[in-house]
């Protein structure tokens, strides 16, 4: 059974003004079948953090930010910094101390 | 696991450029960013060497990263450009206030010169005003209208060659995509264009064209640009959200589709049959303009005068608001002296209205008055209230209502009168129903309109029209109909 897995999420590019305007917040998940107790896989992935997102930090306006089972397109994610095209994208397994940036590209010119 | 640099420069890959599927690592995209926006440049020779070149400003991330990397550029490749920031304060509280901290900042950080031009001092109004005239449906309309003419202007003070903006590959695939559902053939042929720009204005450059908006952000926050990220407080243009949605769809598809619809763009050929509204200078103002009066001439004009929606919608529209208002006040000022006076003797001149609807019935309804429509119900039901009894036959309906109390006092009218030169539409209603003629004072308003027309002589060309139609409008005896309210 996985532990809790420990996250820095930040937000930026305006995505932040769906999050109370925090830009930075450190998150602890739970254990994965703890949380999703019909989940078929053991590790956390971006998938399921943006479920988790959706559930406990997304109080307004999901559809700006989520689209389907995916980020709204337009919002970048980075892993650790690069661009979570190279790392599989919703399927990346979350590791802990992972930092996951959501960057709006949507705001302003 | 980590992916290496395309390159094969040895570090890791940090991003996945959506234009070419690349994988590269920071150093090396910043070297391709930077080198394509300089062979952009350089391709399209959007500038000569000691060329002084404003930056338009917003502090968001687009011009910010356009004026980093025009430095850097700058620097590296010799331009010998004298580069400055330009931004225009919209006057828009808890938006513009705030991004303009940014574009000081990047003044600082770049160390180039920042002129901030404001509306209000340009036009004396501030978009905060604007919207409590107009409302928040409409007011995108004004603040994308002023501020093109803005920048213009801050240019010319300025003394730039020519002025470079933010817009990048995604703005403009957007625009194509909107101008292509819109049918606006005209901007269709011109959005794509990266120097825009007739004879006598100050050219507008594109250096981050083919710059993709992702590849912007990821730059900007790379190198930790600083740039402010927040929607206008106003309503956002809805339509441009859709096509922006769906492009964003699109791309997340197939991310080639941005520049393919660029080059479609560019290399779509307009018909030769298709006649495309000749670029002209405003009669005003002398910027250009598709127009004789170019729509920001009419915006204001329209604010000043208290008629917001002027110039919303088809400037044919605009020019008829325009008249009937100039008309309006020529017999505003009128009515007033006729009020004053008709309510002196009142009780004693009721013959004089009997001659007046003989007037109407002979002089005007032959359809030979130059009077405008809107003269007519303004003398018609505030100044001639015994008159608008005595109403000739043909007249229906509302001559009937019209029965202004002869005791009503001067302040009352002022009022009254006031209230209806701003409440224009209405007027106009009432009048295309064709239910009012008749008025009093025909002749002396006849040689006023006269004077507005040599006073206003670029509207002369649909006076004349219209005056065609004017008394067939009021006595409801012609088509009507043809009148475009």
């Amino acid at each position: 059974m996985a532990a809790s897995v420990k996250l820095h999420l930040q937000f930026g590019g305006g995505a932040e003004l769906l999050f109370d305007k925090i830009k930075k917040r450190e998150i602890e998940l739970p254990a994965l079948k703890k949380y999703f107790p019909d989940c078929q896989h053991d590790k956390w992935n971006i998938r399921d953090l943006l479920v988790w997102i959706k559930d406990n930090l997304l109080r307004e306006r999901p559809e700006l930010f989520l689209q389907g089972d995916s980020v709204r397109p337009g919002i970048l994610v980075l892993i650790n910094d690069a661009d979570w095209e190279l790392y599989g994208e919703l399927d990346y397994e979350l590791q802990d101390n992972d930092t996951i940036m959501f960057i709006s590209t949507l705001h302003g010119g | 696991m980590p992916v290496p640099c395309r390159t094969g420069c040895g570090k890791n890959a940090m991003l996945k450029r959506p234009k070419t599927g690349d994988a590269l690592c920071k150093d090396c995209f910043f070297w391709a960013f930077e080198t394509e926006i300089h062979f952009t440049i350089t391709k399209a020779e959007l500038f000569k060497s000691g060329d002084s070149v404003a930056v338009a400003a917003s502090g968001g991330k687009d011009s910010t990263v356009l004026a980093h990397v025009l430095k850097t550029l700058n620097q590296r490749f010799n331009y010998g450009l004298n580069l400055m920031l330009l931004s225009i304060d919209e006057g828009i509280t808890g938006y513009r206030d705030d991004s303009l901290e940014t574009v000081k900042q990047n003044r600082d950080d770049y160390e180039m010169p920042l002129k901030i031009l404001s509306y209000k001092e340009l036009y004396g109004w501030t978009m905060d005003e604007i919207v409590a005239q107009i409302g928040r449906k409409n007011n995108c309309t004004f603040c994308g209208v002023f501020r093109r003419q803005a920048l213009d202007r801050g240019a010319a003070m300025l003394g730039v060659k020519c002025i470079a903006t933010g817009h990048n590959a995604d703005d403009i695939a957007e625009t194509v995509l909107m101008n292509v559902l819109r049918g606006d053939i005209a901007r269709l042929k011109r959005c794509t264009a990266i120097t825009t720009g007739s004879e006598g204005t100050i050219p507008r450059v594109k250096p981050l064209k083919y710059t993709y908006e992702k590849e912007i952000v990821m730059y900007a926050h790379y190198k930790k640009l600083v740039y402010f990220s927040t929607e206008c407080v106003f309503a956002p243009n809805a339509y441009r959200g859709h096509a922006r949605a769906l492009l964003k769809d699109m791309e997340k598809i197939r991310a080639s589709c941005i520049m393919d619809i660029i080059y479609s763009g560019e290399t779509m050929a307009v018909k030769e049959e298709v006649t495309l509204p000749s670029q002209r200078t405003c009669i005003r103002c002398n910027f250009v303009s598709s127009q004789e009066v170019c729509k920001a001439c009419v915006l204001l004009e329209g604010l000043n005068k208290g008629l917001p929606k002027l110039g919303i919608g088809k400037s044919s529209k605009a020019k008829k608001m325009l008249e009937e208002y100039n008309a309006q006040q020529t017999n505003y000022k009128e009515s007033l002296q006729a009020a004053a006076k008709e309510l002196d003797d009142v009780q004693s001149k009721k013959e004089l209205c009997l001659s007046d609807s003989k007037n109407c019935k002979s002089g005007l309804c032959k359809g030979k008055t130059k009077l405008n429509r809107n003269s007519s119900i303004n003398s018609n039901d505030y100044t001639n209230s015994s008159n608008a009894k005595e109403c000739c036959s043909n007249c229906s309906g509302s001559c009937e209502r019209i029965k202004v109390n002869a005791d009503v006092n001067n302040t009352k009218v002022n009022t009254l009168l006031e209230k209806y030169v701003i409440n224009e539409t209405n007027i106009a209603k009432v009048n295309g129903e064709g239910t009012l003629c008749n008025p009093s004072n025909s002749d002396d308003n006849l040689n006023n309109s006269d004077d507005e027309e040599h006073t206003h002589a670029e509207y002369i060309d649909t006076h004349i029209e219209q005056e065609d139609e004017t008394c067939s409008a009021s006595c409801g005896k012609l088509g009507s109909l043809n009148i475009g309210f």
